[in-house]
């Protein structure tokens, strides 16, 4: 068969722009791998941005609807029940947003991609590394999405822009250290379907059985004593103390010795299933 | 390397592939039962057989994705296992093994995978405007990969192989599912390949495929080369001959397909249309050459009183090959 195709050679003319260049370059060292893999991860949230609002909304509507509809029953007013929800509801936005640090690992191994990364001569880390530079930019967008929305409709943190920065820090903090759950997961589960529906059977009782809508005096002792032990609650207060300006010294420790538990389980496990020949 | 020989033949370069004894399980089966596989240097190379034959276990293991449990392989010198990095530097995945990324448009996967391969920013931008035009993807070039056609995607997936210069490349089914001129276009990249002096190893199930394009092949059946050789010296190997037989009368065939089936050694196929027979001539059967077989074919079905329209004596395709060498039992060494 002789057909003419453009551009690819024919077996008398071996070199058309199709084939590759010669020499060939040297392998990307660690930071160059790690940042072309961050580089695919903005792009996915440019291209595919359903992902970051799909799941902030619920949060963003729980926000809207429990402030104006339980709002004044609540904590007598609407705008101090919205002092009082959005820390939470700000929480509840990021650690949604943190289960697709697991979809996004799945997809590339149960879809190949993992093959072809781990084929190539790289620091074999750097899909990892990469993916979390592009979990730190889907974090900052989610909780600046929140947080405007909230003072947009009246929130007036205490603790003004520097407690917002250190409230935003602490909770990427905790984020980032629970994505490596989030990846365990995504390694261990068949598809991003099942890792998104086990993310959100694991998040939704940690975040709505907390003190993101309410103070858990009036609950049941049984769900008291699970709102105390649930690290949510203790984020959530952190977050609260840090963005009223007098932060929380005690749960601020307890938020970061979780992550660093978190991290120390499950970073581990996350590098070894990756790194593990089937 | 233990149980590897690495002295190259007088006269030729090392071999791009040499593996030993390659045995790879997943729980209770058993893809790879004792692999033994020699891929010259500078070749197209095809490996062939059925689905689920161990094919892809191979060019896995052969790609570093995949540790065997037993047996040893070099590629281009480097131990699989112990020299991974080595042997990475050297190969391009494509086909089924690989893929690009859905969410990204063509371009932005072939500029990524650029970084990867260690262009700089400009570097891996040309380069990928390059393979863009070279494999007529320009009008698409923008476009997110899961809007692509099958033969879209496949052509980015082969491009993205090509982005840097490696000494062997594996093109794991690289043409399934593609439409003729896609695969024409394949076929003319694979040749330029080698002639660039690249080592190729292809796997494919379609045999005029590998007929077409390798040196070599090796069929590969329940984990282990059920046969290696040129694609004559299959074609010779599986029989010295196939003989076609139109009848006159479809009445007369269950008939013929008795008379022959004792004076060539093996069942006369009859053939959906009633009036053909093929009839395979087994290679060492005897002293006579297969014309001299078919004479006598043929002298029997007159003396019989069977009319023959048409005949003709021909070599077997290597499709005939093929479902002679994985149908037969006694070439299976799998599990037991």
């Amino acid at each position: 068969m002789t057909t003419a195709v453009p551009g690819i050679a024919s077996p008398g003319t071996p070199d058309l722009p199709g084939l590759p260049a010669r020499p060939r370059p040297q392998p990307p060292n660690a930071m160059t791998a790690s940042a072309a893999f961050g580089w695919r991860a903005l792009l996915k949230i440019k291209h595919v941005p359903e992902q970051l609002f799909d799941v902030i909304a619920i949060p963003v509507v729980f926000t809207l609807m429990f402030t104006s509809l339980l709002g004044g029953a609540l904590a007598g007013s609407t705008r101090r029940y919205l002092q009082f929800i959005l820390p939470g509801t700000l929480v509840m936005a990021v650690l949604l947003v943190s289960m697709y640090a697991g979809v996004g690992l799945n997809t590339d191994v149960s879809k190949g991609l993992a093959d072809r990364f781990r084929s190539l001569p790289i620091w074999r880390a750097a899909p990892v590394t990469g993916a979390l530079l592009g979990d730190v930019a889907r974090y900052l967008l989610a909780a600046g999405l929140v947080t405007g929305l909230g003072l947009a409709i009246g929130f007036r943190p205490p603790g003004g822009a520097p407690g917002m920065l250190a409230g935003t820090g602490l909770l990427l903090v905790f984020a980032l250290s629970l994505s490596w759950a989030w990846t365990t997961l995504g390694l261990v589960l068949r598809t991003p379907q099942a890792v998104m529906s086990t993310g959100t059977v694991v998040l939704f009782p940690l975040t709505l059985a907390s003190n993101v809508f309410v103070r858990p005096q009036t609950m049941p002792g049984w769900l008291q004593a699970f709102v105390k032990i649930n690290p949510v609650s203790h984020l959530v207060d952190a977050e609260r103390g840090l963005l009223a300006g007098h932060p929380p010294a005690g749960q601020v420790t307890l938020v970061l010795l979780a992550s660093a538990a978190l991290t120390a389980v499950f970073a581990p496990l996350t590098a070894w299933l990756y790194g593990r020949h089937q | 390397m233990d149980g590897v020989t690495r002295i190259p033949p007088p006269g030729s370069t090392a071999p791009a592939v040499e593996a030993a004894g390659l045995v790879k399980r997943f729980g209770p089966t058993r893809a790879l039962a004792g692999l033994d596989l020699m891929v010259p240097a500078g070749t197209v190379y095809g490996l062939l057989g059925p689905n689920g034959a161990g094919k892809t276990t191979t060019v896995r293991i052969l790609a570093t994705l995949l540790a065997p449990d037993a047996g040893t392989a070099l590629v281009l010198g480097h131990d699989v296992v112990s020299e991974a990095a080595a042997v990475r530097r050297e190969i391009a995945l494509a086909g089924q093994s690989a893929t690009v990324d859905d969410d990204l448009t063509g371009r932005e996967n072939l500029v990524f995978l650029g970084r990867l391969a260690g262009l700089g920013r400009r570097a891996a931008r040309t380069r990928a405007a390059d393979l863009l035009a070279a494999f007529g993807l320009e009008q698409v070039a923008g476009k997110q990969i899961k809007t692509y056609s099958g033969g879209m995607r496949r052509r980015v997936d082969l491009a993205a192989s090509l982005i840097a210069a490696v000494g062997l490349y594996f093109l794991d089914e690289p043409t399934a599912g593609l439409d003729p001129v896609s695969r024409a276009q394949v076929h003319q990249l694979i040749r330029s390949l080698a002639a660039r002096g690249a080592t190729v190893l292809l796997t494919t199930q379609y045999l005029e495929e590998a007929d077409q394009l390798a040196s070599r092949i090796a069929v590969i059946d329940h984990g282990t080369i059920v046969a290696e050789g040129t694609p004559g010296e299959l074609k010779a190997a599986a029989g010295t001959g196939i003989l076609r037989i139109r009848l006159a009368d479809p009445a007369h065939r269950p008939r013929a397909v008795r008379l022959l089936a004792p004076l060539l050694g093996q069942p006369a196929l009859a053939e959906a249309d009633p009036v053909m027979l093929t009839a395979a001539i087994p290679a060492a059967r005897s002293a006579q050459t297969p014309s001299e077989q078919a004479a006598e074919a043929l002298t029997q079905l007159a003396r019989a009183g069977i009319a023959v329209g048409e005949f003709a004596l021909g070599q077997p395709s290597l499709d005939e090959v093929f479902i002679a060498l994985t149908s037969n039992d006694s070439h299976r060494k799998g599990d037991s």
